[in-house]
């Protein structure tokens, strides 16, 4: 693994703060989103959704829907005739498209395209599905009972103990030592249970697509998503094509956060294109994004750890529960390994079941599993500071995973950065400010994995001079912003002669999704390494031109110019000089590098937290919040505060008013953003960013990967807040001022 | 579908009295989210938007009356109006956004009947009337009479609201309205509470009304809760009283925004809070 890429230098880009290149056409509108598109003879798709938890699909009458003027198709799960080897793929088909059953209430069960929005509404409503409803369960522990609705029979793993539903599709475990005999030697052991419910990412754009596919086999889509190379893939598969003879382009995207990593519609836009023969257009509502797109999971959660008085933690264990929804899969393994990740414990164990229920299959969301791993572990350590008398930021020093540490999850740490966000924390203003009266402070440590995986990045210098840069990966975070100044910090050249775009699946290798915080680091790699290639193709074409040795050239300040006096006496020539005459030296210049990223470091935050909680409704207000932050090297800052600023704002909305509220009926309540409580911009303090930057050892800038990290802490870090401004441990999620009411009257 | 704009209060009644399934449209921030979510399907849509009366407001004997077509956002810039009621006028500032505000009306909050309606409990405690134009004339009812349940209200075939009366504002009065959300905007009221109080020459509260909203069916205008004001001088033992007959009126349900022992708690809260501000504004405080 490629731990020493890293080399210390003076940047000359990186690092400042410049324009965005996509912000002058998001702020004016000109930017194009999934629902931007058009075709000529274009359709409007429209899906019919499943009113049910839980029903067998008897029978579905279309003939009403398919005889109507301007309906062009009528699809149901019996067009779908490519079934898939690969139970993944057929797990997606299923959730398209249902098959011989809805397994929640917004299930896709038929969809039309049709000439008009109103007629495919229409078309829809004379749809006719005959359903026997079944018993549902939507409840993680109740689904585990061996008593519970079984979602699908037989997708249990062998390491499911006996005793379980056969909901319980997984159990993982992980940890060393032996928390038993930790607990012996522990003055203080607390032990709780926590809960945490469904939250969506709550992204501002909907899902939406432009497809076509032609009797031909050959089709292209235009969608929004986090990784086209993903959809291009999952739909060739689930429809049966050839991946190569569908081209995907991603467009502009509203938010994502890890929702935008799945199929949720694509191959049933394909598939109306198809049967249809016109390009079609498919649209979620808001109401369809909530209903049957992935929020994340809810989580049931059991923690102990015992503590000696002056605040070693002597033994910790954990156990998971989250709800996957209606097919396997599931993150608590994610949860299992996130928990204790950022303490150097010498006995802890933790385990995670994955567990199907009658909900929307749940997505990855910002860190999936980290911030319900992280909430009940900061939850007890805060208690027992508290019981202690304890400082909460050196107990958390006292036991912080080190360069060394052999981490709860298994590797052992190279250089990390937890302790430098801790003592960040502790001599911050913010940690020493005065509170009033029904306030609290809270602090709270998470951690995040990052992730790299593969890329392809390709780098055109062109005739002029000036680069075209090509990444493969949509730009959700700032991402060509970022990778315009690592090539402009390589090559040497100023940032406006740079411009990067998205490239479309059949312009580039295959690009894992934009996710695991790994664009900055992965693409960025890449994108360095891209122009290495095109700077040493360049210095051979100064060489030639000089009639000296390649090895006798080096490259400075956007030119080649010979090593040393014994390379000879030769003025430099720019890029700008050798682009010109590369027809002459060989012909067109360009980098490309293509790599399964390694290396990409871990991060940690702490985050910092005043709240103010109402004694007479149990309203909170966040009074004040402080990000403190390991990002490696912030590339562009003004995008890694935002980052920071983001994660800790949803991260309030999770801890405070978000939930799925399911009625006894099994169907979502709230389906909408008036019910649905994401923060608005008053319900927020200024979130202060702190960055620290200890460089990853696995990348050439020291990047690490911001994305992430900064929603793991917040869920406890508000919990800790909280529970001591009102005097009461808070064990459940949302804090919501009817529950946080109830806990101040039954104290 | 049609969409008309009648420029006189009788066009719009004659279309209205001609199409059962004709809609009003005045702001449309409740209209047009239904429509667009396929809730509804009307025949027609009538604007009443072009009828130039309905678009103003004007003091009348003292009082003022509000054309059903006026925005909350243009009350809100009325100095005059939000000097005599700042109670109404901060109820309807509450609701939706800023862009919401400048559309939403008061009437048409008082004609979608919805229990959790904010400028509703605000005039009911203020003693606001809705004139009422149909097919036979013209007439006046109390606001509190026109929501009869969720969604439905006492208007006849072919009528409609065309403006709210403010009664005039007696000496050493004063009105407010605050409600509960879990956010600090664009949100609805889990409990929502007006209140409106007249002091004698002596400090001692003479008139009292206290509206309810969102813990019953329809806007509860309970004189339990005002007779716990009146005769007193508003102090903190007879805002308990207060609070306490507020929690006791509320007949709230349990849903996705709150459970009955929170509503319950809440509505006194709220009362009592409520009551503090439109004592201060009675005496002159603020």
């Amino acid at each position: 693994m490629p731990k020493d890429e890293y080399q210390s230098r003076d940047f000359r880009v990186v690092g400042t703060r410049p324009i965005r290149p996509d912000g002058i056409d998001k702020v004016t509108g000109k930017a194009r989103y999934g629902a931007d598109i058009s075709a000529p003879g274009m359709l409007w798709g429209a899906i019919l959704r499943s009113p049910h938890a839980h029903a067998r699909i008897k029978g579905i009458d279309t003939s009403k829907a398919r005889a109507m003027k301007g309906v062009k198709a009528v699809i149901t799960r019996a067009d779908f005739t490519h079934q898939p080897e690969d139970a993944d793929m057929a797990d997606i088909l299923d959730n398209c498209m249902a098959g011989d059953k809805a397994r929640y209430d917004g299930h896709a069960v038929a969809a039309v395209a049709a000439t008009s929005k109103s007629i495919a509404r229409a078309a829809l409503a004379a749809i006719e599905v005959d359903y026997e409803v079944l018993p549902h369960v939507t409840d993680v522990d109740e689904a585990m009972k061996p008593s519970a609705p079984v979602v699908e029979t037989g997708r249990q793993q062998e390491n499911v103990p006996e005793g379980y539903s056969e909901n319980v599709t997984g159990r993982s475990q992980y940890g060393h030592g032996d928390p038993e005999s930790g607990f012996e030697k522990a003055d203080l052991i607390v032990e709780r249970s926590f809960k945490t419910a469904a939250t969506h990412q709550g992204y501002i754009e909907p899902h939406a697509c432009l497809a076509t596919l032609g009797s031909d086999g050959q089709g292209d889509l235009w969608v929004c998503t986090q990784g086209h190379y993903m959809v291009r893939n999952v739909c060739a598969g689930v429809l049966g094509l050839d991946a190569g003879q569908l081209r995907v382009t991603a467009s502009e995207i509203g938010g994502g956060f890890g929702g935008k990593t799945h199929v949720w519609m694509e191959p049933t836009a394909l598939m109306l294109a198809r049967k249809s023969g016109k390009p079609v257009k498919l649209v979620m509502s808001r109401d369809e994004v909530f209903r049957a797109t992935g929020p994340t999971a809810s989580s049931s959660v059991d923690v102990k750890i015992g503590m000696t008085k002056d605040g070693t933690i002597t033994g910790a264990t954990a156990s998971y529960r989250l709800q996957a929804g209606a097919y396997p899969g599931g993150i608590a393994f994610l949860s299992a390994m996130c928990g204790f990740a950022p303490y150097d414990l010498e006995n802890v164990r933790t385990e995670g079941f994955e567990v199907m229920t009658n909900r929307p299959k749940a997505a990855a969301y910002r860190a999936p599993g980290a911030p319900m791993g992280a909430y009940p572990v900061e939850s007890v350590i805060d208690e027992l500071c508290q019981k202690l008398d304890l400082d909460p930021l050196e107990t958390r020093l006292k036991n912080a995973a080190r360069e060394g540490t052999k981490s709860s999850y298994g590797p052992t740490y190279p250089a990390i950065g937890l302790e430098a966000t801790l003592n960040a924390a502790k001599s911050h203003p913010h940690w020493s400010a005065p509170l009033g009266p029904n306030q609290g402070r809270g602090v709270a440590c998470g951690f995040w994995f990052n992730f790299g995986g593969d890329t392809c990045v390709s780098l055109m210098v062109n005739p002029d001079g000036t680069v075209s840069l090509s990444e493969g990966n949509p730009d959700i975070g700032g991402s060509r912003a970022s990778m315009t100044m690592m090539a402009a910090e390589e090559l040497g050249v100023p940032l406006d002669q740079v411009r990067t775009i998205i490239a479309d699946t059949a312009s580039l290798g295959q690009n894992e999704v934009t996710d695991g915080s790994r664009v900055t680091f992965a693409v960025g790699l890449a994108t360095i390494k891209a122009a290495r290639h095109a700077i040493q193709i360049m210095k051979e074409r100064a060489a030639m031109t000089w009639g000296i040795d390649p090895e006798a050239v080096d490259w400075r300040d956007g030119a080649a110019h010979p090593a040393g006096p014994n390379a000879g006496k030769f003025p430099p020539m720019t890029i700008k000089e050798i682009a010109a005459i590369a027809s002459n030296t060989g012909g067109p210049i360009a980098g490309h590098h293509e790599v399964n990223a390694e290396g990409a470091g871990v991060s940690f935050a702490t985050h910092m937290v005043d709240t103010e909680v109402d004694p007479e409704t149990g309203a909170v207000k966040v009074l004040r919040y402080t990000v403190f932050q390991d990002a490696g090297k912030a590339v562009h800052p003004d995008y890694v505060e935002g980052q920071f600023q983001g994660g800790a704002a949803q991260g309030i909305g999770w801890a405070i008013n978000e939930e799925y509220i399911y009625g006894d009926d099994g169907r979502l309540q709230n389906a909408g953003f008036l019910d649905y409580r994401i923060p608005v911009a008053s319900d927020l303090p200024m979130i202060e960013p702190v960055i620290l930057e200890i460089p990853n050892p696995g990348h050439p800038y020291g990047v690490r990967g911001v994305g992430e990290t900064s929603i793991v802490p917040p869920l406890a870090a508000i919990a800790n807040s909280v529970s001591r401004a009102a005097g009461v441990r808070l064990t459940s999620l949302p804090m919501s001022p009817p529950k946080v009411l109830a806990a101040l009257k039954a104290e | 579908m049609r969409f008309e704009t009648p420029t006189s209060v009788d066009q719009a009644v004659a279309l209205l009295a001609a199409d059962p399934e004709a809609r009003l449209l005045a702001g449309g921030t409740d209209l047009l989210v239904r429509l667009r979510a396929g809730n509804i399907a009307p025949s027609t849509i009538i604007d009443i938007k072009r009828i130039a009366e309905m678009t103003v407001i004007s003091q009348e004997d003292g009082g003022w009356r509000i054309g059903a077509a006026v925005p909350s956002a243009e009350m809100n810039e009325h100095a005059a109006l939000k000097a005599d009621w700042p109670g109404v006028v901060e109820s309807a500032d509450l609701i939706g956004s800023t862009q919401i505000q400048g559309r939403a009306t008061l009437a048409g909050n008082l004609c979608n009947a919805s229990p959790a309606a904010d400028s509703v409990p605000a005039m009911v405690a203020a003693g606001a009337t809705a004139r009422i134009a149909g097919p036979d004339g013209t007439r006046d009812v109390a606001v509190e009479d026109i929501p009869t349940g969720v969604g439905k209200t006492s208007l006849g075939k072919g009528e409609l609201v065309t403006s709210i009366h403010l009664p005039p504002k007696p000496a050493r009065s004063g009105d407010a309205y605050l409600r509960f959300i879990p956010r600090t905007e664009m949100d609805i009221a889990v409990v929502g509470c007006g209140i409106y109080v007249t002091l004698d020459d002596q400090g001692k509260i003479s008139d009292a009304r206290v509206a309810l909203g969102a813990v019953a069916p329809t806007v509860i205008l309970s004189q339990s809760c005002a007779d716990t004001l009146i005769g007193t001088a508003g102090d903190d033992a007879a805002l308990d009283a207060l609070a306490a007959a507020a929690s006791a009126e509320a007949k709230p349900i349990d849903d996705k925004r709150g459970t009955i022992a929170f509503r319950k708690d809440v509505a006194g809260v709220l009362a009592k809070r409520a009551a503090r501000i439109a004592l201060a504004r009675a005496r002159g405080d603020s």
